[in-house]
């Protein structure tokens, strides 16, 4: 069994410690570590911080359908690149992942690339069409065990639908993760409504088609006692909305985008589509609110809604532009330089919003673990000490917001179930083998806050 | 003397920019007037008019203007080209450059195509934008403030900007490329900008806009006295999209009647951009009262946009050579 032992290692910004890893688990942590640790493999670790493997709620890996733009392997590269050692996969691929077949397939898919946890996530409607409910069931008992669903990039935005929705899942414990976005109140649109899209004359998506789909969906987890997940909210009155919602006690849980926490629509003004996201970017105000509540707990996660696209349908004029942006490798930077870099929070809510949340709300039972004895080995390394190019290298797509920006923290290392998928700042080349690799068992989480 | 790449938005003016080119304008103005309306200032230059959206009054106005000068002109047009079995704007924009285009006039129904198009690096040549979606249309910008400055000045308009001059642009201002583009050059050019139109065809926030705005279009007439006022075209597939109610609605509280034709002012401009719908946002009586400049517009637009093409293309030849 492999053996590495990590040293001098920080966990979450303690005092330099070691960590002696054996097979998928940890094994000892400390001056247990040094002792049991002579034959391991040794990974010098001084200046670097340990968090738990990153978990992305929310990542496009296109496959299958989408060869062009992402594969399951380059997208779990690209994951590994960034500290990710889970990722769940959204539902609009081709065919649509809205069938325990489908679903069975992105997890064996993951499963034989070997460079992070594929979590697939299954469709709330069938086709993501928004009329019919998806076998739910069926991919919750699948072999991937789905437990998140999710229409993502379309708005399940039928009211019946949705109550049915999120009352279905319950039978399994499963969430609805909800692109809210009001679907009429958004026809043709390409940008942030606001004062630059007035000048721009780019057809608005105005704030209030995501608050109020989240206003009415808050109000239907709270009458079926169910878990409702939103996805990359982006306006500073969805804060205020879940903000409510939390302080009512209903079981709501928020994500945002590494983007929506960094850019704004001062961008579109070059035209360049690779700022062309959905929901678009927001304003300073937004984003300056975004942060807020990521610190203060109001947002449980940052989930980098990656989403790969061939050149051709970014090279183009506005209007004819895909959505989306790639964020894997880029999204520890970005916490790290809101959370860490700014002073304004610490490590702790580093491994919450990137990894204990995530793992918590899609019932990852071995990702999202403290680093300690017992745990698994997923683990990701970060010199918080290094500024960078935000470049994205592992991504088969090149659609990356960041290009030309400097960030901190750099993740060094990626230790997958016990396999650095990434060491010294290289991606490995092959991924972990399948060996014992069935025990991807996702029973509710013991990990957590 | 030419500082110009891209003619993309009325914002690329400076204020003695945009008076140099209505100079010019009124210098080629008096090449239209002769009996051989020629310059042989662009001899050798060829001129793309790009329309990947139909605009027969737009693209002969670019036609006419580059044949007046000498250039060679191609009309590319979306329908029955490559474009409309898909081909890309990238595509077609490196087509046109290996031609050897020396100038694109695009006119292009997605926002902000002409600014792509200039900085993708795809071309060389100078691009004039001839509309992009609902973005801006500067040459009409150009043509509206030349009117405006040769109605108020006639032969003394040469090097005057429009100082204080009191300009309403009433109407589909939402989705109004004509009306951005004026209030940037408006602006530019000091005029007072007024804004009216029903809130449904306004953007949702108007605040980075140095305009006033009104509901009420016999209230401005009355308390604003405008000189000059600009109707836009009012497209009737925005009824059908819950913008207004009826055209009958529309024409009584937007539309430019014989009533408020006798509220404005004598010397007062009443323009359009054309084509107009008659009897919608603007009365046949409006329409052909003296105060009706449409046909003038036409005109001028021939010569701003000779201007346009001259500044850009013309390399380091004066026009006091002309």
């Amino acid at each position: 069994m492999s053996k590495f032992l990590l040293k001098n290692v920080s966990l979450l910004g303690d005092a330099a410690t070691d960590v002696l890893i054996e097979g998928e688990h940890i094994i000892a942590v400390g001056g247990d570590a040094a002792a049991q640790g002579a034959s391991a493999e040794i990974i010098d670790c001084t200046g670097l911080i340990a968090v738990p493997g990153l978990v992305d709620l929310h990542t496009h890996l296109r496959e299958p359908g989408f060869e062009a733009s992402e594969t399951v392997l380059t997208g779990t590269r690209s994951a590994a690149a960034g500290g990710f050692t889970a990722v769940h996969a959204m539902a609009n691929t081709s065919p649509v992942a809205d069938t325990a077949g489908v679903v069975e397939q992105v997890w064996s898919l993951g499963l034989a690339a070997g460079f992070a946890d594929v979590v697939p996530v299954g469709a709330v409607t069938v086709g993501l069409e928004g009329k019919q409910l998806a076998e739910l069931a069926a991919m919750a008992d699948s072999r991937a065990q789905v437990r998140v669903f999710s229409d993502d990039g379309k708005c399940v935005s039928d009211p019946l639908l949705m109550r049915r929705a999120l009352e279905y899942v319950k039978a399994f414990d499963g969430v609805v993760a909800q692109h809210s976005q009001e679907p009429r109140l958004t026809e043709g649109a390409q940008m942030n409504e606001g004062v630059v899209s007035a000048e721009l004359g780019l057809a608005g998506w105005p704030a209030v088609a995501e608050e109020s789909i989240i206003a009415r969906d808050v109000l239907l987890a709270e009458h079926v006692g169910s878990r409702l997940h939103v996805c990359h909210l982006s306006t500073a009155g969805s804060v205020e909305i879940v903000r409510w919602a939390k302080a009512r006690g209903i079981n709501v849980t928020a994500e945002v985008t590494p983007h929506h926490l960094l850019l704004t629509d001062e961008l579109a003004r070059s035209y360049d589509a690779v700022y062309k996201v959905n929901p678009p970017l927001r304003t300073q105000a937004d984003v300056l609110a975004l942060r807020e509540a990521l610190i203060d707990g109001t947002i449980d996660i940052i989930a980098t809604d990656h989403a790969p696209h061939p050149d051709e349908s970014k090279d183009c004029e506005w209007n004819a532009a895909a959505f989306g942006m790639l964020g894997l490798e880029v999204a520890a930077s970005v916490a790290y330089d809101v959370l860490i870099g700014s002073g304004a929070s610490n490590w702790q809510r580093f491994a919450e919003v990137l990894s204990y949340n995530p793992a918590q709300i899609g019932r990852l039972s071995q990702q999202g673990q403290p680093i300690e004895v017992g745990s698994t080995a997923n683990l990701a390394l970060i010199d918080p000490t290094k500024r960078r190019d935000a470049v994205s290298i592992e991504s088969k797509s090149s659609n990356n917001p960041y290009v030309g920006l400097t960030v901190g923290g750099e993740v060094v290392h990626t230790i997958y179930r016990g396999y650095p998928t990434k060491l010294n700042g290289k991606v490995a080349a092959e991924g972990r083998s399948l060996g014992n690799s069935k025990n991807l068992a996702r029973t509710a989480s013991k990990a957590g806050k | 003397m030419s500082t110009l790449k891209h003619l993309l938005s009325a914002a690329d003016l400076s204020r003695d920019a945009a008076i140099n080119l209505l100079d010019i304008a009124e210098t080629m103005s008096g090449v239209n007037d002769r009996e051989i309306k020629k310059l042989p200032t662009l001899r050798g230059k060829t001129v793309v008019n790009l329309f990947f959206e139909d605009s027969t009054r737009t693209r002969i106005s670019f036609e006419l203007a580059a044949k007046r000068l000498s250039a060679d002109v191609i009309n590319f047009s979306a329908k029955g080209s490559s474009v409309s079995k898909g081909e890309s704007l990238k595509d077609t924009a490196q087509t046109l450059e290996a031609m050897g285009a020396d100038g694109v006039v695009i006119r292009h129904s997605a926002s902000g195509a002409a600014y792509t198009l200039a900085h993708s690096g795809w071309i060389n040549g100078a691009i004039v934008n001839a509309g992009d979606g609902t973005h801006e249309h500067p040459t009409q910008a150009l043509l509206d403030a030349f009117t405006i400055r040769r109605r108020l000045h006639g032969g003394a308009a040469s090097g005057k900007a429009l100082d204080g001059v009191k300009v309403a642009i009433v109407g589909d201002v939402l989705h109004s490329r004509v009306a951005r583009s004026n209030l940037l050059l408006l602006n530019t050019l000091g005029a007072e900008v007024h804004l009216v139109a029903p809130p449904t065809l306004l953007p949702a926030d108007a605040s980075g806009w140095n305009a006033q705005i009104h509901y009420d279009l016999d209230a401005m007439l009355h308390t604003v006295k405008p000189d000059a006022v600009m109707m836009l075209r009012v497209q009737l597939e925005r009824m059908n999209a819950a913008y207004f109610p009826s055209e009958r609605e529309y024409a009584r509280v937007w539309g430019f009647n014989a009533e408020r034709l006798s509220l404005l002012g004598e010397k007062a401009l009443l323009m359009h951009p054309g084509p107009m719908n008659r009897g919608l946002e603007i009365s046949a009586a409006a329409a052909d009262s003296p105060n009706s400049t449409v046909l003038e517009q036409v005109a001028n637009g021939v010569s701003v946009r000779m201007a346009v093409l001259f500044n850009l293309l013309s390399g380091e030849r004066s026009i006091d050579n002309v």
